[in-house]
């Protein structure tokens, strides 16, 4: 196995009166693609969120390279949200507000802007405002932009949810130049097949705990407990806060 | 005749038109003047409203609360308490007595400035504060600082915020008050729309008045089709 990027310890959060994430133990391995699969609320954005230093744990540490999270290592991390937020501007100036609020070199920008824009395939809507682009293209350019400034680590929320077979299509083509370059993955699915074309390694989140974590390869094929089973078979039930409740009073 | 049982009433609407059609020099002198100080006063509020607000709007720091109530209750002011307030200080016994501003545009312009300062604040802190909740996470993610923060939210919000420099420009332009207190409604000095049309009425000399009063009233028909034009291009270009 590679060197550890990332890994969590005990990590637990409370929002509200709900625990969404349960003493999670997590470890991202340099070079390796994680996904993380899981029900609907069963707190895989909340985790991203706190793997990437915008929400902080009640308990458990998120440490990249043995050390605690902080504001370097955070720096060299980026993220494509579930639903991602154009600045009210042409595609081009996104993709250069990205790069210069990284402290990306002036001398280097306009190259990583022109790459981008290559990569994303949006050269002919460069002056197009951002907002204006479709969904997929959308998705493409929030890609283009959080690897613009080509981060160590880059965590994707259902990057490809919203989009149709072409668009995933390229979105994942995007992926993996991404990948190649050398930065580290870790996103968020609801679909085993694309788990199975982009992921070394799954873990599975079931009620804000990893449930199972593996390699994909083995994971997806055979999993161990019943909620992988179930879930991989569709018959998983999204997460009720009666039965976490439940579950929580059954605990003396 | 006719002609000398014409209702009276058409006479000062008639002449109005008149003073208007062949560019009267007092009244372009008036409307020139209304212009230059409201929007000088325009400028200012901008150059300390927006930045203001855009901190206001995007940044949490003690004190905020009562900086939010404070600027909420400043937009209610009453241009003539803002009025009496400038007099005092610009006063010859005041303490900015020795810039001898009384009776001047300068006066003018100051009060007005201070009159909406606050609602050019208010105005782009709401719409800042808005537009960073919808930004917020990646801003996060960014690691922006609060600086950065404020640029990039004037930046993006630039035409919701020409709206709020319009909607001060109508405040200022329609102000009356506070310029009759400072600038003393003095022929060829400071004489500005509102307070010629509040003398002028007051003599019973319509034609100016009705001539100045129809220009506000264009005026504010332009500042609103601005308004919606602005507000078009802004949903146009996704703004
Ligand atoms: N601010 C909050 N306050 C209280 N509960 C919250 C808050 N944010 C999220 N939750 C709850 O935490 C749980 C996990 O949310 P999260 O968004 O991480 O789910 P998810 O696994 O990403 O689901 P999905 O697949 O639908 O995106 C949900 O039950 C949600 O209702
Ligand atoms: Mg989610």
């Amino acid at each position: 196995m590679p060197e550890v990027l990332l890994s969590t310890r005990q990590l637990s959060l409370t929002l509200g009166r709900e625990r969404v994430l349960r003493d999670v133990e997590l470890d991202v391995h340099r070079g390796r693609t994680l996904a993380i699969l899981g029900a609907n609320g069963a707190g895989k954005s909340l985790l991203l969120r706190v793997l990437h230093g915008l929400i902080e744990p009640d308990t458990g540490v998120v440490s990249v390279h043995g050390k605690p999270l902080d504001h370097t290592a955070r720096a060299r991390q980026a993220m494509v949200f579930q639903r991602p937020v154009m600045l009210r501007r042409s595609v081009q100036q996104n993709l250069d507000f990205a790069i210069r609020t990284r402290g990306i070199q002036r001398s280097r920008r306009k190259s990583g802007i022109a790459a981008a824009l290559t990569l994303a395939r949006l050269d002919h809507k460069r002056h197009q405002p951002a907002r204006s682009l479709s969904g997929g293209e959308q998705q493409r350019l929030a890609l283009a932009r959080a690897q613009v400034a080509e981060p160590e680590l880059l965590f994707l929320d259902e990057a490809t949810s919203s989009l149709d077979p072409a668009s995933t299509a390229a979105f994942e083509d995007m992926l993996g130049t991404t990948v190649a370059k050398g930065t580290t993955v870790v996103l968020v699915t609801h679909d085993r097949h694309q788990a199975a074309r982009l992921a070394d390694d799954i873990a599975f989140l079931h009620e804000g705990r990893v449930a199972e974590q593996g390699p994909a390869a083995t994971l997806l094929d055979q999993p161990q407990g019943p909620e992988l089973t179930d879930w991989l078979e569709g018959r998983l039930q999204p997460v009720s806060t009666h039965g976490a409740d439940a579950s929580e009073r059954s605990t003396p | 005749m006719s002609s000398v049982a014409a209702p009276s009433a058409s006479g000062p609407l008639q002449a109005a038109f008149k003073l208007i059609a062949t560019a009267d020099p007092d009244l372009i002198e008036i409307v020139t003047l209304s212009l230059k100080v409201s929007l000088s006063a325009v400028l200012f509020a901008c150059l300390i409203g927006l930045p203001l607000g855009a901190v206001i709007g995007s940044l949490r720091f003690p004190g905020r609360a009562l900086l939010n109530l404070i600027l909420n209750a400043l937009m209610g002011l009453p241009p003539v308490t803002v009025g009496l307030l400038v007099y005092l200080m610009i006063s010859a016994s005041g303490p900015l007595g020795i810039f001898q501003l009384l009776y001047t545009p300068a006066a003018m312009i100051l009060a007005q400035t201070i009159l909406i300062t606050p609602i050019v604040a208010a105005l782009t802190r709401d719409v800042v504060a808005a537009m960073h909740e919808e930004y917020r996470e990646e801003f996060d993610s960014l690691l922006l600082s609060p600086i950065q923060r404020a640029i990039a939210l004037l930046r993006d919000a630039r035409y919701r915020l020409v709206t709020v420099a319009l909607a001060g420009f109508g405040r200022a332009i329609a102000e009356v008050g506070a310029v009759i207190i400072v600038g003393g409604n003095i022929n060829h000095v400071t004489r500005v729309m509102t307070t010629t049309i509040a003398l002028e009425t007051s003599r019973g000399n319509l034609e100016l008045a009705l001539a100045l009063g129809a220009i506000l009233l264009s005026l504010a028909l332009v500042i609103n089709a601005s308004l919606m034009g602005v507000a078009r291009i802004g949903v146009r270009t996704g703004a």
